[in-house]
């Protein structure tokens, strides 16, 4: 863990209202994984005051990139960033997904933009198959950027899979019989709920990137705490520390 | 020229005005990453009460016009796994170590104390009787003078090491409590904790913290904080610790000069975790500057 200040190398709109903003930083580049997030802060002045959490998207070399959508004052700065500015970074944060473990078949499951750390965790996943379902309300919510084997879902139907993701998931887990699966997830908290409900119930292996407001980023300030599955724990985890990433049967959403 | 950064607090000598807030730094370990923690002045814990704490549910935190608001609740290890698994870490590190306790009743406060006491590298004791976002203890007490009086002479009574007590700003007059404390024996103040507030979804109509209201700080409560000093340096004779939305060494100075003896940095803590070092290489280069020799000369060196 550690802040440093980084170039923005560009900020590009890949659709609608979906940005990736690309830094050069070998140092992150070099020690950071798929899951893990970087707390960034925008401004120089006190305003917007606290850092703003991001997943880590890509690494590309001496490059790292974030995805994110345009919703408030944090990331519309962020969006305007030109070539050179310098952002402070402070990373690597959280404990990431666990990729190495034995199943044969990736399943990608995210929510709007809780796709953002897919692009690197598909990188990193070697030799197995790989599943990328990714949910929206529309058309516009959804980005396959630098994702394999990507199936859409959508409410209004605009694109792909009318119906919601899990709902995606469950037509589709025929195709996946007799393999050893195992989940990747990351999304609003309920698809995460149904998600977790579906994959406790079916014993599927399953990893859940979770969200909380936070001020820090590393463990301090305790403002992100999330509620353990475990009976008469006395204690919550912070998402900040103990996650981003938990286990689907770790945790109370 | 080199510039004599020590403070004294009553009898506790620091070795720069620099003190980590209570909440903002845990208990060392996690700011230790970033931060070279024996340079820094004094750490002040995170809260220890006698008993575990689990704190509230999410949402703990939210962000408002250049501050924040937290209603974390006193979230801790409890006395016992404090000092089993806190203390030694805290041992390692070269700084000044104040143990902030906070209580649900009198009798609690006296036993984290009495407890606490016999822990040599404990230096000193922050008492926490303000803490906006618990129903019992926090400001229950901190809006009662006479509670205040109360748990400082009986704290008092239990130690020799140094007693502060940590002053709410959400009451009318600052300055009564802290001559209640000077009065019960206490050794220094430290003013202020956060204010309470609160924030609203328009859309929702729905309270954005769960405990419906928090603490708010960071700079955005500076200028209360700086009245609150100032108030207190202007009627009582006791050492005061300002707090509030300190960013910079500029802030920190203006602090000392509206009558803090040393200083506490919370928020930034979060955002800069290295602010307290670069505070410091602040305020050298001022006094410098200056032609100030001692800084201890800042305090309560306002021209009004």
């Amino acid at each position: 863990m550690f802040t440093s200040k980084v170039p923005v190398e560009s900020v590009e709109k890949i659709q609608d209202n979906i940005f990736i903003l690309k830094a050069y930083s070998p140092e992150i580049a070099k020690t950071i994984k798929p899951g893990q997030f970087c707390n960034i802060k925008v401004s120089e002045t006190d305003y917007p005051l606290l850092r703003r959490p991001f997943s880590i998207s890509d690494v590309e070399g001496d490059y790292i990139s974030f995805m994110f959508n345009k919703h408030g004052e944090g990331t519309r700065i962020l969006s305007e960033k030109k070539k050179g500015d310098i952002i402070d970074i402070l990373a690597p944060l959280g404990n990431g997904f666990t990729y190495n473990d034995d199943f044969e078949i990736a399943i990608m499951i995210g929510g709007g933009l809780g796709a953002a750390p897919f692009p690197f965790l598909i990188k990193e996943i070697k030799n197995k198959k790989i599943v990328t379902l990714i949910g929206g309300r529309n058309k516009k919510d959804v980005t396959d950027w630098k994702m394999k084997n990507v199936y859409f879902s959508t409410d209004d139907g605009s694109i792909g899979f009318h119906g919601n993701v899990v709902e995606l998931l469950k037509s589709k887990m025929v195709e996946f019989a007799g393999s050893q699966v195992k989940i990747f997830s990351c999304g609003p908290t309920p698809m995460l709920k149904a998600l977790q409900k579906f994959t406790i119930d079916n014993n599927i292996k399953c990893e859940i990137s979770t969200e909380c407001a936070m001020a820090c980023g590393f463990g301090i300030c305790q403002g992100c705490p999330i509620d353990s599955r475990e009976q008469g724990k006395d204690k919550y985890y912070l998402v900040c520390k103990d996650g981003p990433v938990f286990d689907a049967e770790a945790i109370v959403l | 020229m080199s510039v004599d950064l020590s403070v004294n607090i009553g009898s506790l000598k620091l070795k720069n005005p620099v003190m980590l807030a209570s909440g903002t730094v845990g208990y060392g370990n996690e700011i230790s990453n970033f931060t070279d923690l024996s340079k820094i002045g004094a750490i002040v814990t995170k809260s220890v009460s006698l008993k575990p704490r689990k704190g509230n549910p999410p949402q703990r935190i939210v962000e408002t016009p250049s501050g924040m608001l937290n209603a974390i609740g006193l979230a801790n290890v409890g006395l016992e796994d404090f000092i089993k698994s806190k203390i030694p870490f805290l041992k390692e590190v070269d700084s000044t170590l104040i143990c902030n306790i906070a209580a649900s009743s009198i009798e609690e406060y006296v036993e984290c104390t009495k407890t606490l006491d016999s822990e040599e590298t404990v230096k000193a004791f922050e008492i926490n009787v303000s803490c906006p976002n618990v129903r019992e203890g926090g400001l229950i007490f901190g809006n009662d003078i006479k509670s205040v009086g109360k748990i400082t002479e009986q704290v008092r009574a239990v130690t020799n090491k140094p007693v502060i007590i940590k002053l709410s700003p959400n009451v009318s007059t600052i300055s009564d409590f802290a001559k209640v404390v000077k009065d019960e024996g206490g050794d220094a103040v430290s003013a202020i904790n956060t204010l309470v507030g609160t924030a609203f979804d328009i859309y929702k109509r729905t309270p954005k913290i769960k405990n419906i209201t928090g603490g708010l700080s960071g700079p955005a409560i500076k200028p209360v904080a700086l009245a609150k000093v100032l108030e207190i340096s202007r009627k009582v004779d006791i050492p005061i610790i300002g707090i509030g939305g300190i960013m910079n060494w500029k802030d920190a100075v203006e602090f000392m000069i509206v009558g803090s003896t040393a200083f506490q940095i919370g928020t930034v803590n979060f955002i800069n975790p290295n602010a307290g070092l670069e505070i410091i290489e602040g305020l050298e280069s001022y006094c410098k500057e200056m032609k100030i020799s001692k800084i201890s000369e800042l305090t309560a060196s306002y021209q009004l």
